[in-house]
This record gives structure tokens, C-alpha cells and sequence, in this order.
């Protein structure tokens, strides 16, 4: 398993040298919503406590760097971790209010979806963030503004990206920390009674999840070198961000990865296929018919299912 | 009144129109193994409920190793030695046995290995290592009650609160469990029990009391207890049959 990992990133940095633009966007977007998925993973998938709201994070963390950018001249290499920290706050608060008070299931969505149509609707009226309009950013192509002449760039970084989130939720599933995630996604009261301190392990996991999700707002404002509050604090954004994991599965350390090599270029080609061909939305319902089969025949995501197929064939 | 491990003082909970528990009081020494009993709907899970944090007293006190426990959330209880089982067991389904009883050992040891250690010995303990690479979703009753059990050793407690551990177990493995709480006890842990299983109360307890309708109606020695009037009276009814 171990040689195939690195097999894998190894044919992954070899891969733009083969690849036209059109492939390595795909292939961006794959490590970007890898990297949100596996973000998110953290709270949703490990801890169990499904957050709609992630968009909201993106948003702060892309809004901030930009902010920052724009006005300051700092740098968004620092923008970023300025940006990550100000998301983590806003999931500090969105989980202590969520979990002090015991809102679970569709409660806690509800609660995570609000905040971040809260934050949408917010930004949409300040004027100073940009207000409807968003903010642009001006293309200088100069690496220390995060901008880049060469697509395959952005490539690495966000591969980058999708590596060390993966590598961290890695750390974490053999630690204390990650144990006690999938335990509380069980049983809380369990957890409880056996000593675990459940409040302040679900905070700290809505903290990294937010935190990360945040440094990836930065990557995506300055991928697009625009932010609108629609594409950054909307509903869509936050059920991309959880669509990957949930197909792959939610919990385990390649499902959102997995999830994104299957959604990914499903969403990218037939966007493309069906907008050429003039029906455009089309691509939305095979997206809705996909999900349902998931939900249908893999109700653990795709990863599980893939593993015990491999054990399968050795034994 | 000194060396008590546990001791309750006038503990009181109302749910709505129910006075579920109302002014118990209680004691368990070190070492010794104390039963409580009661018909059905005595009060006597809400009693563990107050004891171990998951409900807070309208009223009443709790000290627990010569500290107030009172309005304690139940992950702090456990920290200071004391642990429970639930009625109806609460596996972590999806988890393997070992994960199971690790989450209970990680408390004391946070590195996961040393947890793993702990918790592989308490499951040989409890005949369990077989089934450690399973998932807990998978038990049998008996299985489930085993791990309920080996859950809260792992967390490595001076007191166990054990709430019906040996209901719909057979005759067999009602005896296996009780030798091994038996065991348990010689160890020096305390042990605080609720149990419907009348053999089991009879040869574990040193002390039985007795709860009504929230309150205390009994106390004493096994043999006081069952050949005492008001208890013969709550679990029969005071009409002649």
C-alpha cells in the first residue's frame, strides 16, 4: 500500500508534462476539491458532526488574503495562515454554539448552513469588501502576489495541498485526537462515560477543519482572481466541498480524494458536454443521479467498498 | 464516616410530576461492593445518572474520593476514578473491540500504543481477545455485556458503577461474570451495583440498599435486607395473593 501511495504522487508530479491546459484545470480541480473534501473530513467524516456551512470558511480565508492584498500589499503566502486563523475563529464560534448546546444532526446543519448565509449576505452589503460585485484581482504575474504565468503551478500547489492535509488527517487517525473523533461520531454519551472530553475534541476538530478550509479560500481567490460572495459563501460551494468525501467516504483518509477523482472530471466534462451541446444544467442531474446511486449501493462511500474488493482478490 | 469513597447525601431528581430519586443518601466504602435494588422504576439508573454526571441533582451532594463531584460533567467523574456501564449497552458499533476498550484506556495512557497494551490485557481478563479485531456491531448480548464492562476497567477506576450488567445472561455466563467482578473486587476496586439477578446481588454485595419510588426503604447485610417486610412488601405488593 505504501509503494502504490507514492507510486501515485510520483505519477502525479510527473503527469503536466503530458497533459494540455484544459487537463491540468481538471486535474487542479481535482487536488483543490480533494483538499476542501479532506478539510472537511476532519469534522464531518472523522468527528461525524456534518457541517453544510464550509463555504463560509472559504470565504473568510479567500476574502481575507484578498483584503489583504489589495489594501495592505501583504503578501497572500502570509495572507493565507492570516486568513486560515480568522476561518478557524469563525468555527470556533459556529462549534462552541453548536456544540455547547448539544444541536446535533439536522439541527447542527441548519446552525452551519445560517452562518454562512449569514456571511454571504453580509459581505454582499459591505461596500468596503466589494459588496454584489466582489472584488477583483489585478493579474501581475508575480509569484510573490501568488499569481502565476504557468497554469501548472497552480497545479503543484494544489497538489501540495492535498498532499499535506492528507498527510495531517494521516498523523491524526493514530493519535489520541483522531481516535476519539471516530469514537464520538459513534456514541457520545459512550465517549462521556469513558473519560473523553467530547466538547472540547469536536472544537478542536471543527478548529483545524475550519482552519485548513480557509487556507484553501486564499487558493481559490487567487486561482479565479476574483472573489463574489455568491461563489465563495454560497450553498453550492458547501455542498461541493461535501459531495467528495461523502461519495468516497466519509471518515476514511482516501475517500476524499477518491470522491474527487470520480466527481471532479464527471462535473467538469459533462458541464462542458451538455453546455456544448446546449442543455446546459443537464450536467447537475447526472450529478443528482449519481449521488442517488451512491446513497443506493454504497452507502459507505466508494472507498470501503474499493478496499474490501482488494481484499477480496488477496485472500 | 471517614474513609468513605462514595458518599451521597439527600440526592434529589424530579422529572416533571415524577420524583424519580428523592432524598437518597448512600455510601460505598473502599474496597467493598455495595447493590442496589428496587423494583422497577425506582430511581435506581437515575440514581447512577446523579452519581456519574450524566443528570444534575435538583438537590442533594455527592463526594467522591473526599472531593464534591456535584454538577460534574461525566468525563471529569471518570478522570477521578470512577467509571459506569449502561443498561442498554452502548458499543461503539462500527469500531473493533480493541478500538472499544482503547477509547477507555487513552484517558490514562494518551499514547496509543501503551493504550492498545492496556487494552488488549483487560480484554484477555475478560475472555474477549479473540473477538478484539471485530467490530463491536457484531457482539452477542453476553459479548456486548462483557464489553460494556471491559470499557470502563480500561479507563482504570477506584470505583465501578455496573447498571444491570448481568440482565439476559444464562445461568453460565451469569456465574463467569459474577466470579470475574468478583476478581474485579479483590483487585481493590469498589464497586457500586444495580442488579435484578437476585444470586448475583446475594453472593456479590457485602451491603443492599433498597430504593422505592425514589426513595431509600432499605438498608443492610444480604440476609437483612431479604427478609425484611417493607422489601418483601415493595416487590410483592402488601396484598396477599
Amino acid at each position: 500500500m505504501k509503494w502504490l501511495g507514492a507510486l501515485a504522487v510520483l505519477a502525479l508530479l510527473a503527469l503536466p508534462a503530458v497533459l494540455n491546459s484544459y487537463g491540468v484545470t481538471i486535474f487542479i480541480l481535482i487536488f483543490f476539491y480533494a483538499f476542501l473534501g479532506q478539510a472537511w473530513n476532519v469534522v464531518g467524516g472523522y468527528a461525524g458532526q456534518l457541517s453544510v456551512g464550509h463555504a463560509a470558511f472559504v470565504g473568510v480565508g479567500g476574502y481575507t488574503a484578498a483584503m489583504l492584498s489589495i489594501e495592505k500589499g501583504l503578501t497572500p503566502w502570509l495572507g493565507m495562515f492570516v486568513g486560515g486563523a480568522l476561518a478557524a475563529l469563525l468555527g470556533a464560534v459556529i462549534g462552541y454554539l453548536g456544540f455547547r448546546f448539544g444541536l446535533r444532526g439536522f439541527y447542527f446543519v441548519l446552525l452551519t448552513v445560517a452562518f454562512a448565509e449569514i456571511c454571504r449576505i453580509a459581505v454582499s452589503n459591505i461596500d468596503a469588501l466589494g459588496g454584489a460585485l466582489g472584488l477583483y484581482i489585478t493579474f501581475t504575474g508575480d509569484p510573490r502576489q501568488f499569481q502565476f504565468q504557468d497554469n501548472r503551478v497552480y497545479y503543484y500547489i494544489a497538489l501540495g495541498l492535498m498532499l499535506a492535509a492528507t498527510g495531517i488527517v494521516a498523523l491524526l487517525e493514530r493519535r489520541r485526537f483522531g481516535i476519539y473523533l471516530t469514537a464520538i461520531r459513534e456514541d457520545e454519551g459512550a465517549c462521556e462515560a469513558l473519560g473523553v472530553d467530547t466538547l472540547k475534541y469536536k472544537l478542536l476538530a471543527m478548529i483545524l477543519s475550519s482552519f485548513l478550509t480557509g487556507i484553501g479560500g486564499t487558493f481559490y481567490a487567487f486561482y479565479l482572481f476574483s472573489l463574489q460572495p455568491g461563489t465563495m459563501f454560497g450553498i453550492p460551494l458547501s455542498v461541493e466541498i461535501i459531495l467528495r468525501p461523502i461519495v468516497g467516504g466519509a471518515g476514511t483518509l482516501l475517500g476524499p480524494l477518491l470522491g474527487s477523482f470520480i466527481l471532479t472530471p464527471l462535473a467538469e466534462l459533462s458541464r462542458l458536454y451538455f453546455g456544448q451541446s446546449g442543455l446546459h444544467g443537464l450536467h447537475l442531474v447526472a450529478y443528482g443521479l449519481l449521488l442517488i446511486g451512491v446513497v443506493l449501493f454504497l452507502p459507505q462511500g466508494a472507498y470501503p467498498y474499493l478496499r474490501r474488493l482488494i481484499a477480496g482478490t488477496r485472500a | 464516616m471517614t474513609g468513605a469513597l462514595l458518599e451521597v447525601t439527600g440526592l434529589s431528581k424530579r422529572f416533571g410530576g415524577l420524583q424519580a430519586v428523592r432524598d437518597l443518601s448512600l455510601r460505598v466504602a473502599e474496597r467493598e461492593i455495595v447493590a442496589l435494588i428496587g423494583p422497577n422504576g425506582a430511581g435506581k439508573t437515575t440514581a447512577f445518572a446523579l452519581i456519574s454526571g450524566f443528570l444534575t441533582a435538583d438537590a442533594g451532594a455527592i463526594r467522591f474520593r473526599g472531593r464534591s463531584i456535584t454538577g460534574l460533567a461525566p468525563h471529569r467523574v471518570c478522570a477521578l476514578g470512577m467509571a459506569r456501564t449502561f443498561q442498554i449497552t452502548r458499543p461503539f458499533p462500527r469500531l473493533s473491540v480493541l478500538r472499544n476498550v482503547m477509547i477507555g484506556a487513552l484517558g490514562r495512557h494518551a499514547e496509543p500504543r501503551e493504550a492498545e497494551a492496556r487494552a488488549r490485557a483487560v480484554l484477555d481478563e475478560l475472555g474477549l481477545a479473540a473477538k478484539a479485531e471485530r467490530p463491536a456491531g457484531g457482539l452477542t448480548l453476553a459479548e456486548r455485556k462483557r464489553l460494556e464492562l471491559a470499557k470502563a476497567l480500561a479507563t482504570e477506576p477506584v470505583l465501578l458503577l455496573l447498571d444491570e450488567v448481568m440482565s439476559g445472561l444464562n445461568d453460565a455466563e451469569t456465574e463467569r461474570l459474577v466470579a470475574e467482578v468478583r476478581a474485579i473486587n479483590a483487585r481493590g476496586m469498589a464497586i457500586l451495583l444495580i442488579e435484578h439477578v437476585m444470586r448475583a446481588v446475594m453472593s456479590l454485595a457485602s451491603r443492599i440498599v433498597v430504593l422505592n419510588y425514589g426513595e431509600r426503604i432499605a438498608e443492610g447485610r444480604p440476609e437483612e435486607v431479604a427478609n425484611d417486610p417493607r422489601v418483601i412488601e415493595a416487590y410483592l405488593g402488601d396484598e396477599p395473593a
